[in-house]
C-alpha cells in the first residue's frame, strides 16, 4: 500500500494550477487523474454521530490542498457528504473496497458510535429491510482496514455525544475496538473540529513512514505533544501574573476560562485557517483535543 | 392501476448527515414521498445543567457546516435572556462571521453538493460511481468542463471563506467569538484590511462565476423550473441586524395561503404521530416541548419531529427569505429571461418558477450575491479598537428566545435558566421545518411534497429525486434533537 516517498512528493509537487485554477478542465488531464488514481490508496471515511465539522475542516487544507489530497494522494471510494453516488450504489462503493482491497483500505471515522438500543439510533443503509446501524459498519470494516484513525474528538473519546448524560450509549472507535477484539492499529487525531494538517499529516506519516509514534492517548506526539500553556505567546502574562479580566483586555486568558495549561496541541505555532488567527489570540482554548471536552468552557481551571 | 414500485435512497449523499428517501412510483412519477432522519444525538439534553455562555460552543457542534447559525441563534437567546445588546463593533463583527458563513455555505452547496446532480465530473472516486441515464448530464461539452474546473476552483473560494471569517471568528469550523453581550476579539485595521481583501476576490466569484452557472444550469434543464414545487408557504425570521431596533438586511415575515403575514412564534408547534417520540409529546409549542425517544415505535419513521406554523406545512431556506424580501435580482436574471437590462427584475417576478429545485438555487446565488455585497459595507463601518461586548453577569433566573436564520432556514433556539444554569434548552432547526416527516393530520412536509410528482425515469438511477431533496440544501444533524421537559 506504502506510497514510495518519492511517488508521494512528485503528487505533493504536481501542477496544481493545471488542475484547479484553471477554468477548463482539459480532457486530458481528467485521463491522467484516471490512470493515477488506480494506484492511490482506498479510503473509506464514515461519520457516525458527528457534526461533519471534521469533514469541513478536512476542506479547509493548504498544503497539500484539498484538490490535491482527493485526486492525486487517495482515492476516497466513500464519503457520504462529498461523494457523487447515493443509496445502494454509495453503499456498493464500501462493500467492493472492502471486497476487493482487504487489508489495504484506510478507514476513517468521523462522530462517536452510537451503541444505545442496539445502535438504532444511527442507521446507514438497510438489508432484507433492517436498517444496519453505524456499530455494524464500524465493526465490519475495521477487521480488514490496513489502519484506522478516529478524526475529531467524538471518534477519538466520545466527545459531545458522550458527555453527561449521554442519551445514546455514544463511544469511541477505540471501545468498539477492544470488545470486538479487532487488531487494527488505530490512531486518534482529535480536536473539534482537528487541523486540517493534524489530519493529512497523519494520512501521509502512514502512508511514507507507517503508524505514527502516539501518546498515552493514542495521539501523534508530533501535533499533541506538548501543551499550550508552555509555548503559548501569552505565557508572559501569566508569569507576570498579568491576566485578562474580559473580552478585549490584554493580558493572559487564564481567568476567562482558558484550557490551555491541560490541553495538548501545537495550535500555538500553527495557527488556524492559512494562519490567520487562533482561539487563545480570539478568546480562549476550550481544551478540544483532551477527552475531558466539553469541559466548562469559561470557568477557570480550579 | 399501474403498477407501483418502491425505490429506497439511503443514505442521501452529499448533503450533511444522514437522510434516507422511500418513494412510491407509478407511471414514471413520484407517488408520495417519506423523508426519514436516521440520526439521534440529543444535544440539548447534553446542554442541561451547564453554564448557559456554554451553550454558544456547544451548540455550534450541532452542525460543522452551519455553526454559525447556532452560535447566532444561542447568543440571542442569551442575550434576551440576560436582557442585553451588544456594542456597534459587536453587532456588525457577528453579521459578518454569518456572511462568511452564508457564503461558504452557499458555494459549498450548489458546488460540492448540488453540482454533480448535473455536472459529469471525471471516471474517479469520488466521482464515481454515479447515477447512469439518457440525458442525465444536459451540459453541452465545454460548459461541463469550465463547471468541473469551478468545481476545483469553488473548493479555494469556500476555503477563503473561512479564513475571512476566521480573521474575527478565531478559528472554522467551530469559532470562538460569538458569546453573550457581543464578540471577543477588538477589531484592529489590519483585520478589517485582511478581510476586505479576500470579500472582494470572493465576490468576483459569486458574481461573474457562481451566479451565471447557476442559471445557465437551469437553461439546460428548463424542467427544473416546474420540478419540486413543494408546500408554497413559507417562514423567514429574519437574519442580518442591520441596527439596535432589529431592522433586518433579510426581514422576517410569513407566506401562507398565497399571502404576507407578520411572524408570531406563538404559532409554532411539533407533531411526533409520526416520529420515533413518545405519541404524548405531540402538538406542543418548544418552550413547552417534552421528548422522549421511542426508535422502535411502530408509526414512527424519523427521528425528526414535524414542526408547523399555525398547524401548517412551511418551507424555509434561502427561497423562502428571497421571497419574503423580495430583492432586486442580478442582471444574469434578466438575461434569463429574456428581459432587458433596464427593468430591475424583483424575485417574486418569478412567479411560479420560484417554487422549483432552479428557483431554490436560484434565490441561494442571488442572496449570496446580497450578502457580499451588504458586508463590504459592515466591515468598513467597524470602528478599530473600540469594544465589540458588554458586561453580562449570568441571571439566577431567565428565559430567552433566539431567533435567526441558519444559510439553511429559519433556526430558533429557547432557553430556560434556573440557579444560574441550563434548565432546559431547545432548537428547532431548518432541516427539521423542511425534512419532518407527516403531521398528526397525514400533511406531508415540505420536501416529502415537493417529491410528488416528480418524475423518475428509472427507479433504479433514481437521480431526478436526489435533485429535488438536495436543492433544500438538507442538514440533518441539525434536525435530529431532543427536547426535554421543564420539570
Amino acid at each position: 500500500m506504502a506510497l514510495s516517498r518519492r511517488d508521494f512528493l512528485k503528487l505533493c509537487g504536481g501542477s496544481a494550477a493545471a488542475l484547479g485554477l484553471s477554468q477548463t478542465f482539459v480532457p486530458e488531464i481528467a485521463h491522467a487523474l484516471e490512470k493515477a488514481a488506480a494506484g492511490q490508496p482506498p479510503v473509506i471515511w464514515l461519520a457516525g454521530s458527528a457534526c461533519t465539522g471534521c469533514s469541513v475542516s478536512l476542506l479547509n487544507t493548504v498544503h497539500p490542498d484539498i484538490k490535491d489530497v482527493l485526486l492525486k494522494i487517495i482515492s476516497l471510494r466513500y464519503h457520504q457528504t462529498v461523494m457523487a453516488a447515493s443509496g445502494d450504489l454509495a453503499l456498493e462503493a464500501i462493500e467492493r473496497t472492502y471486497r476487493d482491497a482487504p487489508g489495504k483500505y484506510l478507514l476513517l471515522v468521523e462522530g462517536a458510535i452510537a451503541t444505545g438500543a442496539d445502535g438504532l439510533y444511527n442507521t446507514l443503509g438497510e438489508k432484507n429491510g433492517k436498517p444496519i446501524t453505524m456499530l455494524d459498519w464500524t465493526r465490519k470494516l475495521a477487521g480488514k482496514a490496513a489502519a484506522a484513525v478516529s478524526v475529531g474528538t467524538c471518534a477519538a473519546f466520545g466527545g459531545i455525544p458522550a458527555a453527561s448524560p449521554n442519551p445514546t450509549g455514544a463511544k469511541p472507535v477505540s471501545a468498539i475496538f477492544s470488545e470486538a477484539k479487532i487488531k487494527t492499529p488505530l490512531i486518534n487525531v482529535p480536536g473539534c473540529p482537528p487541523h486540517p494538517d493534524w489530519m493529512v499529516g497523519t494520512l501521509a506519516h502512514v502512508l511514507l513512514y507507517g503508524v505514527p509514534k502516539v501518546d498515552a492517548l493514542g495521539r501523534p506526539v508530533l501535533f499533541f505533544g506538548e501543551t499550550i500553556h508552555d509555548n503559548c505567546p501569552y505565557r508572559g502574562y501569566f508569569d507576570e501574573g498579568k491576566f485578562a479580566k474580559k473580552w478585549g483586555d490584554e493580558g493572559c486568558r487564564f481567568e476567562l476560562g482558558c484550557k490551555g495549561p491541560e490541553t495538548h496541541a501545537d495550535c500555538w505555532k500553527r495557527q488556524w485557517n492559512n494562519g490567520v488567527n487562533w482561539c487563545v489570540r480570539n478568546a480562549v482554548c476550550t481544551g478540544c483535543v483532551e477527552p475531558t471536552y466539553p469541559a466548562p468552557q469559561y470557568e477557570p481551571i480550579g | 392501476m399501474s403498477k407501483s414500485t418502491k425505490v429506497i435512497i439511503d443514505p442521501i449523499s452529499r448533503i450533511e448527515g444522514h437522510l434516507k428517501i422511500e418513494a412510491e412510483v407509478e407511471g414514471g412519477r413520484c407517488a408520495t414521498a417519506h423523508s426519514t432522519g436516521t440520526l439521534f444525538r440529543g444535544i440539548e439534553l447534553i446542554l442541561r445543567g451547564r453554564d448557559p455562555r456554554d451553550a454558544t460552543q456547544i451548540t455550534q457542534r450541532i452542525c460543522g457546516v452551519c455553526p454559525i447559525g447556532h452560535a447566532m441563534a444561542s447568543a440571542r437567546c442569551l442575550d434576551d435572556a440576560y436582557g442585553v445588546k451588544p456594542p456597534h463593533n459587536g453587532r456588525v463583527i457577528r453579521n459578518l462571521i454569518q456572511g462568511a458563513n452564508y457564503i461558504q455555505s452557499h458555494v459549498l452547496h450548489f458546488y460540492h453538493l448540488a453540482a454533480l446532480d448535473y455536472v459529469k465530473g471525471p471516471d474517479v472516486p469520488p466521482f464515481t460511481p454515479r447515477y447512469e441515464g439518457k440525458d442525465f448530464y444536459r451540459l453541452p461539452a465545454a460548459v461541463n468542463a469550465a463547471a468541473v474546473g469551478q468545481y476545483l476552483e469553488a473548493l479555494d473560494v469556500r476555503n477563503k471563506a473561512q479564513q475571512m471569517l476566521a480573521i474575527f471568528g478565531g478559528k472554522m469550523p467551530h469559532a470562538q467569538a460569538i458569546v453573550v453581550g457581543g464578540t471577543t476579539q477588538i477589531p484592529m485595521a489590519d483585520d478589517i484590511v485582511e478581510f476586505l481583501w479576500r470579500l472582494r476576490e470572493i465576490q468576483a466569484f459569486i458574481n461573474n462565476t457562481y451566479l451565471p452557472t447557476v442559471y445557465a444550469v437551469a437553461k439546460a434543464y428548463p424542467d427544473y423550473l416546474a420540478i419540486g414545487t413543494g408546500c408554497k408557504n413559507l417562514i423567514s425570521y429574519g437574519c442580518f441586524e442591520l441596527d439596535d431596533k432589529g431592522t433586518m438586511l433579510m426581514p422576517g415575515g410569513v407566506w401562507t395561503d398565497g399571502k404576507q403575514h407578520k411572524l408570531d412564534p406563538s404559532k409554532i408547534t411539533e407533531s411526533v404521530t409520526y416520529s420515533w417520540y413518545a405519541d404524548s409529546t405531540t402538538g406542543r409549542h418548544p418552550s413547552h416541548g417534552e421528548t422522549k425517544p421511542d426508535p422502535r415505535k411502530a408509526k414512527g419513521y424519523s427521528f425528526l419531529k414535524a414542526p408547523r406554523y399555525d398547524g401548517k406545512v412551511h418551507e424555509v431556506g434561502p427561497m423562502a427569505r428571497v421571497w419574503i424580501a423580495n430583492p432586486v435580482l442580478s442582471k444574469n436574471a434578466n438575461a434569463f429571461l429574456g428581459v432587458s437590462e433596464k427593468k430591475d427584475l424583483r424575485f417574486r417576478d418569478l412567479g411560479d418558477a420560484a417554487f422549483s429545485v432552479m428557483g431554490r438555487h436560484a434565490a441561494r446565488a442571488e442572496e449570496c450575491a446580497i450578502v457580499a455585497a451588504a458586508m463590504e459595507q459592515w466591515v468598513m463601518s467597524l470602528k478599530p479598537g473600540e469594544p465589540t461586548c458588554v458586561p453580562a453577569p449570568t441571571p439566577k433566573k431567565a428565559m430567552g428566545m433566539g431567533l435567526w436564520e441558519a444559510p439553511r432556514g429559519s433556526l430558533g433556539h429557547w432557553i430556560s435558566i434556573e440557579d444560574s444554569k441550563i434548565a432546559n434548552y431547545q432548537a428547532i432547526v431548518p432541516t427539521t421545518w423542511n425534512c419532518g416527516p407527516r403531521d398528526d393530520g397525514g400533511h406531508p412536509g415540505p420536501v416529502e411534497q415537493a417529491l410528488a410528482g416528480c418524475p423518475v425515469s428509472d427507479p433504479a438511477n433514481p437521480i431526478e429525486l436526489t435533485r429535488v431533496v438536495r436543492a433544500f440544501d438538507p442538514c440533518l444533524a441539525c434536525a435530529v434533537h431532543v427536547v426535554e421537559p421543564k420539570e
